[in-house]
């Protein structure tokens, strides 16, 4: 068990992480901290591909005297486009926050829903 | 150049969408007329597009120029031309009820054409990665149009949509990182392949891959239990955004789900592991009955055909999944049809709710005398969406029920037809209301939304766009050996038949 944990450390973070932000997004009642989840969330996916691009030994992808082994370039690339994502997104989520706080003076979810449906 | 006009169809929107952006800091009377401009080149490069594919087979292009299965991959064949077309033609024919009924901003139609290359890239793309990118392209357009609406309640809906549609694209990329890890590729084709020749279908990476996949894109697709963003983000937002993504979203995404079961994880895949067949006509099969069974207890207009949207997209995936070269032409009528049904009948809502104030099935009651033509329209549309022959509702449920026939997969028949039935049970409700009950709404709404100052809230594009809908909901019906024999030239390789 401690080996596997040893071994494996990353992805038992990327799992935490998921759990955790999967765990924020759903139960937290303010929006804010939700979005936060929505971030934590797609920082595990995000460890999880960077986990991915590791091998035992391997050199950073450039090509040099050293030479190879490299590790994989393509995951790192699909990353850096994938938090471009991620940050827009948390930028039009609070783009929208602060209009519906504006409106209705709340971030509580609860309360937020009785007003909604009022 | 022929095979350069997939990246153009991207390239285009984009380009157009930048300059109303930009032009709003001064005015904002550019947006509609580039708007108009950019998506009549956009309509004429994809109609060139599905022509060159039903004559001469599939286009592709190496993004970059760069050789897939390296570089990035943009793949047109039957199934992509004929989605690309639509969204062309849809979003054109929306602009057209957009120049009275829209926000008139030119950030909306800067957002308006991103949205656009967001589908149409969604739709070319032959790697699985680039489909995630295009895939929050359209998702953060999406959110941004459904904000657009004046009502703050519209800003909740869209970030509960924002919340969801997260969750399911990230779940799709966490699903992709997984084929990654197992095959070392992102290009569809090359997937298809070495899935193939490793014959891990049933080895834990590769359903680990499709689970989180497709659950991400059955999300998008609004498939019941996954559709709770829905009809809040239907109902809230402005009419024009409603009737385009009414229309579009939830289409081109469940033609990514198409896509990804027929070229990346294949045929093969579905019949050896019988599971995930059946999980997925599952959730489709529960989609039809319980979207229906919410439709018909709605009382707002608007939300009962976001439910409705939740049944006919089961009705879709049900045909994809059942993957017989004939329930695979039927789901893919029904997908464009449903587009230009549904999209009418949100544009029908709104041209009747501006008339009349009506928005509720009771204030539907008498309309039929008050607004003629889109009550008619709205009438026809709905029966179309029941699938009274011969409108293209009917093909593409026929061809359904057809290839579940010929799988012998008789539950699935079973609720393909009780379908037809609950789907009459709602809009039967709505179309005798609108003929044959008293009036209950009487003087015209005190505050009619009028969205500019000339005084009329509803002009003649916008009625023209209900009842061309309504017309091309009978008239497409035409169009499908067409489109089987466009399908069936390219479909084979995807069906290995």
């Amino acid at each position: 068990m401690f080996e596997l944990l040893n071994s494996h450390y990353n992805y038992f973070a990327v799992m935490l992480l998921l759990g955790i932000g999967l765990y924020m997004l759903i139960e937290s009642r303010n929006l804010v901290k939700k979005v936060i989840g929505m971030n934590i969330f797609q920082t595990g996916i995000f460890l999880f591909f960077i986990t991915l691009a590791f091998r035992t030994g391997g050199n950073p992808p450039i090509i040099k005297e050293g030479g190879g082994p490299y590790v994989s370039p393509l995951p790192h690339v699909l990353i850096l486009t994938a938090i471009v994502v991620g940050v827009s997104l948390t930028a039009v989520a609070l783009a929208l926050i602060i209009r519906i706080y504006t409106e209705y003076g709340t971030l509580d979810e609860d309360k937020l829903k009785q007003l909604y449906y009022d | 150049m022929i095979e350069q006009i997939p990246v153009l169809l991207v390239v285009l929107p984009i380009v157009g969408g930048a300059i109303p952006l930009v032009a709003s800091l001064v005015s904002d009377r550019a947006g509609w007329p580039v708007a108009t401009l950019t998506l009549v080149g956009q309509t004429g490069l994809a109609g060139l597009l599905a022509w060159t594919v039903s004559t001469s087979g599939t286009v592709s292009y190496a993004v970059g120029g760069f050789a897939a299965p390296y570089g990035i991959e943009l793949v047109v064949d039957g199934l992509s031309g004929a989605v690309a077309l639509l969204v062309a033609v849809i979003s054109l024919g929306v602009l057209a009820y957009a120049r009275k009924a829209g926000p008139h901003s030119g950030p909306f139609y800067g957002l308006y054409l991103l949205l656009v290359a967001g589908l149409t890239g969604m739709t070319v793309t032959g790697d699985v990665f680039n489909l995630y990118v295009f895939l929050e392209i359209t998702g953060l357009a999406a959110y941004g149009l459904v904000a657009s609406g004046r009502d703050a309640s519209a800003a909740v809906a869209a970030l509960k949509y924002l919340i969801i549609g997260t969750v399911g694209a990230s779940l799709y990329l966490l699903g992709v990182g997984y084929l990654l890890a197992a095959t070392g590729t992102l290009n569809m084709a090359d997937l298809a392949t070495k899935i193939g020749e490793m014959a891990a279908y049933d080895s834990t990476l590769v359903l680990t891959a499709f689970g989180l996949m497709v659950g991400g894109l059955t999300v998008k697709v609004a498939l019941f239990p996954l559709h709770t963003w829905q009809p809040d983000a239907y109902a809230n937002a402005p009419d024009t955004v409603s009737a385009f993504i009414s229309a579009l979203v939830s289409t081109v995404s469940a033609y990514a789900l198409a896509r990804l079961l027929f070229s990346v994880f294949t045929v093969e895949f579905l019949t050896a592991v019988p599971v995930a067949r059946w999980a997925l006509v599952g959730l489709a099969c529960v989609s039809i009955v319980a979207g229906s069974a919410l439709a018909v207890s709605q009382d707002s207009v608007q939300r009962m055909l976001a439910y409705s949207s939740v049944s006919q997209f089961g009705l879709v995936v049900a045909g994809f999944a059942i993957a017989t070269p004939l329930a695979v032409v039927g789901a893919t009528v029904h997908l464009l049809g449903h587009a230009v049904m549904k999209g009418g009948l949100f544009a029908a809502t709104g041209v009747i709710e501006r008339k009349t104030g009506a928005t509720t099935v009771n204030g539907y009651a008498g309309m039929g005398s008050r607004v003629p033509v889109s009550a008619f329209a709205f009438a026809v549309l709905s029966l179309a969406m029941v699938g009274v022959p011969p409108a293209v509702g009917f093909v593409g449920k026929w061809y359904i029920v057809l290839g579940a026939v010929n799988a012998e997969n008789w539950a699935v028949v079973a609720v393909l037809l009780a379908s037809t039935l609950l789907t009459l049970a709602y809009f039967a409700r709505l179309v005798e209301r609108l003929y044959f009950a008293e009036a209950t709404i009487h003087s015209k709404p005190d505050e009619a939304p009028v969205t500019d100052g000339s005084g009329q809230a509803v002009s003649f594009g916008m009625i023209a766009v209900v009842v061309i809908a309504a017309a091309l909901a009978v008239a497409l019906t035409a169009a499908v050996p067409e489109l089987q024999a466009m399908l069936e030239d390219t479909l084979p390789p995807l069906l290995n038949q």
